[in-house]
């Protein structure tokens, strides 16, 4: 199989790390080869997590700049951050509701302009999946389920080699039983909002 | 059950290294382990320590890792299977242990795993912990994968007992940090008891015995490089003449850049697992073989400069490449696009990757770097100090933990540090050659870890600082370890004693203790004041549980605060204290509920008393 590389971002606590086990899961129990690394030691700290998850034959687990085919971000402008990591034919999928950093707070940076932000990835990349997932979470009924959200959109795009059904399978005997629920609503919200702006 | 003691032989598991590193312990049936928290090694001991609570297996988390290494090295002498598990940096600390107890051996098997961190993704340096093996004179295993890392963790248990001697097991970041789907073998019942049989003649190393005992080692050595010569970690593939020797992740970037490249036919790669001894004629022929041959390892030219050695010795001229030449790096973690790249200008291959995007237009994103969480106790220590210093002159050593982040603005409170302890024993030197107040931080568990030898030195030596040793109740940094200062029972652990901080330092001799609550602002400025202006060494101890810690326990906190309308807009909260549930929308000054934790720091600052509890959760 060939090699599919897909890099996730977010901000610690956003729950990058839950998102990329239950791909890895999901993986397993479709028996796609998977390897993935993750940094997280300031995870609890409010820096940026970042996570490489190689589907198929390769042996490396993480990327290099230039090579992600899918990249998810889970903040806007972390999304912008790892614009290094893609190419020309790159499917992006961000939300789009920001975390200002601290260092904004503090007036030593100015956070770009969504429009900005937003026309920047699309003018650089094959395609871009952009809406606010943290709304969709909250009407899924829990505000923290942003990343289900976003995986359910990845998995719409069809650029892992994931089905739905086995990731939902994922979310139902991976992630903590009372927030399955929601997880899952919220996993749908995602994939069909990615759907009706394909 | 805890996971890593379920799956029969065969079952597949999606598993973190370091989970898998466990797991290869106890299908070894280790009996002990023992440990100070570092990352990367850290989830390998909070799984051992999980794992304890429902098995044959004993766990401690040591006061540091030399004691570790000790507590260690004496159970696998009385027969029983050890592990003894640290951080790269952690070696330096167990360092003199290490070395003689290679003179010594060992009876049971004893395997010390290294986690190296090239790129300092979560260190002060990245030391390349190869030279441990050969400075020590012990067998070095390197995995490339999480698979390979529990079998060949297996493995070193059986290695151990061979030679008798210590397996230094090293990983790096990358392995310790990946996850993949691992295979998983048989557990193995862990034999917990041991016999010390007496042998002082072996044993006790003064240096008549010792003398003989370098020469036992020597000869280990010897069957240690047979062993190497032949062990399937050590392997070839492929039948070309272009040679590449790689070891752990590099080999993995090594192996997806020659598929890339489609040179499967014109390489050929010796991946070396036993790092130490190197397999000399294994690499004599293998170079034979080859036209050419480069070196792909992250860190050090460890194995480049043993195989150009042993071409030397073999008379063979070849072109070896690799750090020598300046074609790779000694800094920072390899990437598999690097390493390709490498390859194609080493032997010549013409090869055009896909462009990346161009950046050009991006503009500059503003940085997120980690801070100090909202409510941390640190920051209110660092205030208070401030502020009872203000007007002084001071010099500030800090030490390794979460509080090290108190060295950016807006706090700005850290001057020096270069590696546990180092507060202390700093301090004792800057006291004496500089006119400024010496104010330095420690935490707790860096305090028992290292920072009680500078203390006593500093008492026996009249040294003239104050040592601020900011005790939240917990390992913070590394995920909330214990340390002996720890009240266990209070979190339903039997069977641990308590360490009293203060205890500790009156019974040291500091004659000037005090401590202080640090959310208590003034009272905390006003004890600070006075330990400030003792002559000699006084300790203040600022004690309030870590804010995480707290809220993972479900301990019960304050109501968050806003801002009310009083506020005139001075922004000394966020001037001075920068914490991260501040944020500002249209030039006015907000609290977020969700990330305050109520420590009112804030609030006892305003100079307009604007900040005010919220009556209730949901709003005002």
């Amino acid at each position: 199989m060939k090699p599919t590389r897909l890099i996730i971002v977010a901000v610690g606590g956003q729950g990058n790390l839950l998102t990329s086990k239950v791909i890895g899961e999901a993986a397993l129990m479709a028996d796609v080869p998977v390897r993935m690394s993750e940094i997280h030691g300031m995870a609890q700290r409010g820096g940026v997590v970042e996570s490489s998850i190689v589907f198929g034959d390769a042996q490396s687990t993480i990327i290099s700049d230039g090579e992600a085919d899918v990249l998810v971000g889970f903040e806007p402008s972390e999304t912008l951050r790892a614009l290094n990591k893609c190419h020309s034919d790159t499917v992006v999928i961000s939300n789009l509701a920001p975390l200002s950093p601290f260092t904004v707070t503090v007036g030593s940076g100015i956070y770009p302009e969504l429009k900005v932000i937003q026309s920047l990835i699309r003018s650089k990349t094959a395609k871009l999946i952009a809406f606010n997932a943290e709304s969709l979470a909250r009407e899924a009924g829990n505000i923290l389920s942003v990343n289900m959200v976003l995986l359910g959109a990845l998995i719409q795009t069809g650029r892992i080699p994931l089905t739905r059904e086995t990731v939902k399978n994922a979310i139902k005997t991976k992630t903590k039983k009372a927030f399955v629920e929601t997880n899952l609503k919220a996993f749908e919200l995602g994939f069909s909002t990615a759907d009706s702006l394909a | 059950m805890h996971k890593l003691l379920t799956g029969q032989p065969g079952l597949k598991m999606l598993l973190l290294g370091n989970e898998a590193i466990a797991r290869g312990g106890l299908e070894a049936g280790v009996a002990v382990a023992t440990t100070y928290p570092g990352t990367p090694s850290s989830e390998i001991s909070s799984n051992f320590f999980q794992i304890s609570q429902e098995s044959k297996l004993y766990f401690e988390y040591s006061t540091n890792e030399k004691v570790a290494l000790e507590v260690a090295a004496a159970a696998a002498n009385s027969g029983v299977r050890s592990m003894c598990i640290m951080k790269h940096v952690g070696m330096n600390v167990a360092a003199d242990a290490l070395l003689t107890l290679a003179y010594v051996g060992v009876k049971g098997g004893l395997v010390i795993v290294t986690a190296d961190d090239p790129f300092m993704f979560s260190s002060q340096n990245e030391q390349d912990n190869r030279f441990y093996s050969k400075l020590a004179g012990l067998p070095m295993m390197e995995p490339s994968s999480a698979q390979e890392a529990k079998d060949m963790l297996r493995d070193a248990f059986d290695l151990s007992e061979e030679l008798q001697l210590p397996v230094i097991f090293r990983t790096t970041t990358r392995i310790n940090h990946s996850s993949e789907i691992v295979s998983l073998g048989e557990l193995r019942d862990p034999k917990t008891t041991g016999n010390f049989v007496k042998d002082p003649f072996n044993y006790v190393t003064v240096p008549a015995v010792s003398r003989n005992l370098h020469a036992k080692l020597l000869e280990k050595l010897d069957k240690a490089e047979t062993i190497s010569e032949n062990s399937k970690y050590n392997m070839i593939i492929g039948k070309g003449d272009w040679g590449i020797i790689c070891n752990g992740v590099s080999y993995n970037y090594v192996c997806d850049g020659v598929k890339e490249l489609d040179i499967q036919n014109s390489t050929r790669i010796l991946r070396i697992g036993i790092s130490h001894p190197m397999p000399r004629i294994l690499i004599r022929n293998f170079l034979k073989e080859c036209k050419k041959v480069l070196i792909m390892e992250e860190g050090e030219p460890f194995m480049e400069e043993t195989v150009k050695a042993f071409a030397q010795e073999a008379g063979l001229t070849l072109s070896i490449g690799g750090k020598g030449d300046g074609l790779l790096s000694r800094l920072y973690e390899y990437n598999p696009a690097q390493v390709r790249e490498s390859l194609c200008e080493y032997f010549g291959v013409d090869y055009t990757p896909r462009a990346g995007v161009d950046l050009s237009d991006v503009p500059e994103i503003p940085q997120r770097p980690p801070s100090l969480c909202a409510g941390c106790s640190h920051r209110a220590t660092f205030y208070a100090v401030n502020k009872a210093a203000e007007g002084m002159e001071t010099i500030c050593p800090t030490d390794i933990g979460c509080y090290t982040l108190g060295f950016l603005p807006p706090l700005s409170t850290g001057d020096f540090l270069i590696c546990m302890g180092s507060s202390v024993g700093t301090s004792c030197g800057f006291s004496k050659v500089s006119d400024k107040k010496v104010i330095s931080f420690i935490g707790d568990s860096t305090f028992f870890h290292t920072g009680i030898p500078g203390l006593v030195n500093a008492v026996f030596n009249s040294h003239n600082f104050t040592l601020v040793i900011l005790d939240n109740g917990i390992t913070a940094m590394t995920g909330h370890q214990p340390h002996p200062g720890v009240d266990m029972k209070a979190m339903n652990f039997e069977g641990y004693g308590q360490v009293s901080i203060e205890d500790v330092v009156k019974a040291v001799g500091v004659k000037h203790v005090s401590t202080i609550r640090p959310y208590r602002v003034k009272k905390s400025v006003d004890t600070i004041k006075e330990a400030l202006m003792y002559k000699g060494v006084s300790v203040v101890i600022s004690q309030e549980p870590c804010v995480l810690f707290a809220k993972a326990l479900k301990k019960p906190r304050g109501k968050p605060f806003f801002v009310s309308d009083k506020c005139k807009g001075d922004k000394d909260c966020i001037n001075d204290l920068a914490c991260p549930a501040f944020y500002i929308r249209k030039n006015r000054v907000y609290i977020d509920p969700v990330l305050c934790s109520g420590c009112s720091v804030c609030a006892q600052i305003c100079p307009e008393h604007a900040i005010l509890p919220l009556k209730d959760k949901s709003g005002k």
